[in-house]
Parts: C-alpha cells; structure tokens; sequence
C-alpha cells in the first residue's frame, strides 16, 4: 500500500476527491506520524484530535468540492487562528488566542484543508536557524553523520514538518528569505510570491514592506496549487494588490523554449562551497538543455542588499513590536509605574535576537540618526530595485543559488549575528524588489545534504517562475532521502 | 565605537526594555558590529536617489464605512492580562 504521508498535495487531494482516500484516512496518516516525531520539534501546538474529526466530519458530509478537500495541513505559528494559540515563537505571546483568523490561513480552510497544529519558527520571524524560538530548535529531517542540523530559519517548522512528511504542505513567511533558505535546508521547495500577492492580514507582522506569506511544499505543482488557494486582493489589506487572480496548477507547462534567463555575476560570492558553484552551473546546464537562452547579467548592487535589509528590517521591527506592551494581550510582568510595566514585560518577553533588532530599529529612526542609516537605506533600496528592473528588459527570469551553504550544525552560527545573517545574502535582494521567487531541491552537497537553487521573476509572473522550475524539476529528478532516523 | 553603554541605556528607554549591566555590554558589541556592517552603505554615491519606502504601487483606497460585526469587545478582553469589567487596567497613571 502507498505510505499516504509521502504522496504529492495534488495526488493525495485527486485520491480524496475520487474516494480512494478517506479524509480521515489522509489525517490520521499525518497524525500518526506527527505523534511518532516529538523530536523534531517541529510543532508548537497540535490540533489533532480537532483535526481528525474535522476529516470524518469531510467524509460523512461528502462536501468535497474544495481545491484542497480533506488536505490535513499545519501552519507557521506566525498566522492567526481562530481560537487556536499563536504564539510567534514568542514567550511574550505564550498565551495569546486569536479572535480571528488570517485571510491565508481562512483560503486554505474555505478550500477544505483540515488544521494539524502550528509550526514553530525563530521569534517574530527572526532568525535563519529557527535559534531563536522561545520553544526550542526545530531539528533537520536531514543528519550529516552524527550531527543534527538546523532546519533553516525563520520557517524552520514548516520546512522540517514537509520534509518529514509530518504535513501534505504548508504555508510559511518569507521577510529575507525565510521560505526559500530553509526550503533549500530540507530539500522541499518553497515559493515566496511577489510583494502584495497574498493578503497580510492576521499575519503576525515583522517588516510589512517586506512580509510575504508563501507555500513551502514537497514539489513545484503542489505550490503551484497552494498559490491558486492562498493569493488574491483582500481589502483588509491596503498593500493587497487588486489583481485578477489566476490559476497557476492548470497553467503549469514545463516547455520553457526560449526562455530568457540571465545569470547574475555578483553572486558568485568569497568563500561559496564548490558544490554550489557546481549545483549552479548543472541548473544553467539543465535550463539550457531545455531549450532555454543563457545571458549573462549584472545586478550591481548585490551586495549591499544585506547591510540595507539590516536597516529596513530593522526599522520596521522596532515599530511593529512596539503594540507589546502587556496592557491588551500577551505576558505582563508587573512594575512600580506604567513605563516600568512595558520595560519589564519586553525585557523579560523578548528573546535577545528580537531586543538586538528592536534596539538597532530604534537606533536608525531615532533623531540624528534617521537620514544617516534609515534614509539611505531607502535610497539604497531603490537601486537594488532599479537593478533588476532593468535586467528584467532583458530576461524572463533569474536563475542563482538559494542559500550560500548547506545546512549547519545546531550553535555554529549563534555567536555572531552577522555570519547568521549572511545566510540570506541570496535571498535578501528579492524581498527588497518585492519580486516572486522560488527555491526547488537542486542536488545534494558532499555530505548528502540538499541545496537548492532559486528562480526569481518580474513583478506578478509567478507562472515563469513556476514553470521555469517545473521544467528544472523534472531534469534534476531529486529525491528526499529522509529516512524517519527520529522515529 | 559609534555606541557606547550611554547610547544603548537611551536606545533601551526609547524601546521600552530594561536594561542591565549584561544587557549593556552584549548589545554594545552586537550593535557596533551591526552598524560596522551596514555603514558600507557609505560607500555609494545616492545623491538624488528618491527613497523607496515600498514596492507597491497602487493609491490607497478608501471602503464603505459599514459596521461588520467582527472582534466584539467580550472576545478582545479575554486576552487581556487583567480587566475590570469592560475595561483593560493598568497601573496608576495620573497622580
């Protein structure tokens, strides 16, 4: 019999939808696995009992005309849900139950899909490791010899939880990178659409000119099929683009004859393993294959894309956070004044990656400082976004590696602020420009560890992306060598 | 050292988070590290750069003023650390 767990989302809900899989049948899969996987640290909260009579629930009503019926999904714990605790991997959150549910996260409902629980991720979306989370590392479904491994970060709960079948897909939150860095960890793909495609409204902000929510899946049409769910104008948020929605599965067509795709020089960085460099030019080589045109491009201004996002970010953290105060909602630890209550609460609530952040966004916007660091940053911003604007007149889509380096051990990067957030030096840019991006398996490293490699579109063509990465899908031919080491 | 323990004490006021000596010191060396890394900012001549502050393009709209029955007080205040009727409370403000 087929292990259910392991089959692709569009498989598994095709199955549902013609009865050859129960819902209840698909859940408890997934449930069963979940209850064998404590390990992995990948939950923060599980729904599953709610989850499995929810399934029977799907069966004995037969309703299952949804695009995502019976599909038992869980959640990075950075979306609200309804009555469900959401936390941001935060302890000042350690208590907090939505009222209401995330435009995301109600598409993926009103389509059928069955809540398994929330995932676990760095704090407030800060980290490249999932270090941060105030519940504890996520561990890698990938070992290297003895060693465990981080699973990327911020959404390393959804990448290790996909990666090791514990969920049929997921959606996770990209602000530098965070979809696509710990797709390329686990050997999944992940897909972060442009700035404005899918509403942020209920989603736990970070840096809102940066936020986006994106599916993080086992192949590239199961994102193809998430983005038809979760994407779409939502006046409840202003950024939200009133577009006409499309529908990306059935547009799906690996003939990417003649596709331009430009090669970017300035991501050949010092120090790059060889096995991205060579992960690198199979993917040119596969591509043109294929049938597509190989040009060389420059983005000039690459790298300074990582100190301005340490800028941005930043400063948009700061003013954020600022709603956790104790007086509302969260933790509150008491003080002799009003003042004194914030600063014990925030002190005592965040973790020291998200103080750093909150320190640094203050210091950038406060006065003196603010055109110095903040101003220039914007202006910086809008160079890193005239580059591709103009190698976008010249290619259909860009082809890089995702991430500088496979994943690492748990506590090799914690000392050092900087060398963790070099991890998103690929990544970075694209949420500056606000543009589509895509992280597919590639191949593996010399220690039998995934890397993945990124396809990056123009504003809105999530379908080149998709495509592009459907036809390198189908040449590369990865396959998860996850073999249940935890269980 | 761009900044020093007094600067990190006014950053830590401006953000509403106590500080402490340890506090002090590591955010000393992190946050000098931080500005080092991204003052290669300096570098780039961005005279006459207009600032870009978001992607999106598109003018803000303005919706029907309807009254939806969403986030009723009740559910709010259940979350909340310590109520008194309707009413969030919090330590003594006014003298």
């Amino acid at each position: 019999m087929t292990d259910i767990s392991k089959i692709t989302l569009v498989e598994l809900v095709t199955k549902i939808k013609s009865k050859q899989i129960s819902a209840f049948e698909a859940t408890n899969a997934y449930v069963e696995r979940i209850k064998k996987s404590k390990k992995l640290n990948a939950f923060i909260t599980e729904t599953l009992d709610e989850a499995l009579s929810s399934a029977k629930q799907i069966d004995k009503l037969n309703t299952k005309n949804g695009l995502l019926s019976g599909a038992p999904i869980a959640v990075k714990d950075l979306f609200c849900t309804k009555n469900v605790l959401t936390t941001a991997s935060s302890k000042i959150l350690k208590n907090f139950i939505p009222t209401y549910e995330s435009t995301v996260t109600s598409k993926l409902w009103d389509e059928g899909a069955i809540l398994l629980g929330k995932l676990n991720c760095d704090e407030f979306a800060m980290g490249s490791s999932n270090e941060t989370s105030a519940y504890g590392n996520v561990i890698n479904p990938y070992k290297s010899s003895k060693d465990e491994l981080v699973p990327g970060g911020s959404s390393g709960g959804c990448s290790a939880a996909v990666a090791g079948n514990l969920t049929s897909a997921t959606v996770g939150t990209d602000t530098g990178g965070s979809i696509r860095q710990p797709a390329s960890f686990t050997g999944i793909v992940g897909f972060k659409p442009t700035y404005g495609r899918c509403s942020r409204w209920g989603i736990v902000a970070f840096a809102s000119s940066l936020d986006q929510a994106g599916p993080m899946t086992k192949d590239v049409a199961d994102s193809a099929l998430m983005l038809d769910v979760i994407t779409g104008y939502d006046e409840k948020d202003s950024t939200s683009a009133n577009i006409k929605k499309e529908e990306f599965l059935k547009s799906l067509n690996k003939n990417i004859k003649g596709l331009k795709v430009g090669i970017p020089k300035e991501y050949i960085v010092d120090n790059m393993p060889k096995a991205i460099q060579s992960l690198w030019e199979k993917g040119v080589q596969l591509m043109k294959d294929s049938g597509a045109i190989i040009k060389n491009v420059s983005l000039p201004h690459t790298k300074y894309a990582l100190p301005t996002y340490y800028i941005v970010a930043p400063a948009e953290a700061s003013s954020n956070l600022a709603r956790y105060d104790g007086v509302r909602y969260g933790l509150r630890v008491p003080g002799k004044d009003l003042i004194e209550m914030y600063e014990n609460t925030r002190a005592q609530g965040f973790g020291n990656e998200v103080k750093r952040r909150i320190m640094i966004g203050t210091y950038v916007l406060s006065s003196g400082y603010y055109d110095a660091y903040y101003l220039k940053a914007q202006q910086v911003r809008r160079l890193i976004k005239n580059d591709f604007d103009s190698v976008f007149n010249e290619v259909d889509t860009i082809l890089t590696p995702t991430a500088p380096s496979s994943a690492f051990k748990i506590g090799a990067k914690t000392e050092d602020p900087i060398s963790m957030y070099l991890n998103d030096v690929f990544t970075v840019p694209i949420n500056l420009a606000g543009l589509p991006a895509i992280s597919i398996p590639g191949g593996s490293d010399e220690s039998g560890l995934p890397l993945g490699l990124q396809l990056i579109g123009k504003p809105f063509d999530e379908q080149t992306v998709l495509n592009a990465a459907y036809a390198l899908e189908e040449k590369i031919e990865f396959k998860s060598n996850v073999n249940d080491w935890w269980f | 050292m761009t900044i020093n323990k007094e600067t990190v004490k006014k950053i830590s006021k401006l953000s509403r988070i106590a500080s402490n000596d340890e506090f002090e010191v590591s955010m000393i060396k992190d946050l000098n590290s931080i500005l080092k890394f991204v003052e290669q900012l300096n570098e780039l001549n961005i005279k006459d750069i207009e600032p870009l502050s978001s992607v999106v393009e598109q003018k803000l709209f303005q919706r029907e003023d309807v009254v939806n029955k969403i986030n009723e007080k009740k559910d709010i205040l259940k979350n909340s650390p310590e109520k008194n009727e309707n009413y969030f409370v919090v330590p003594k403000v006014i003298e």
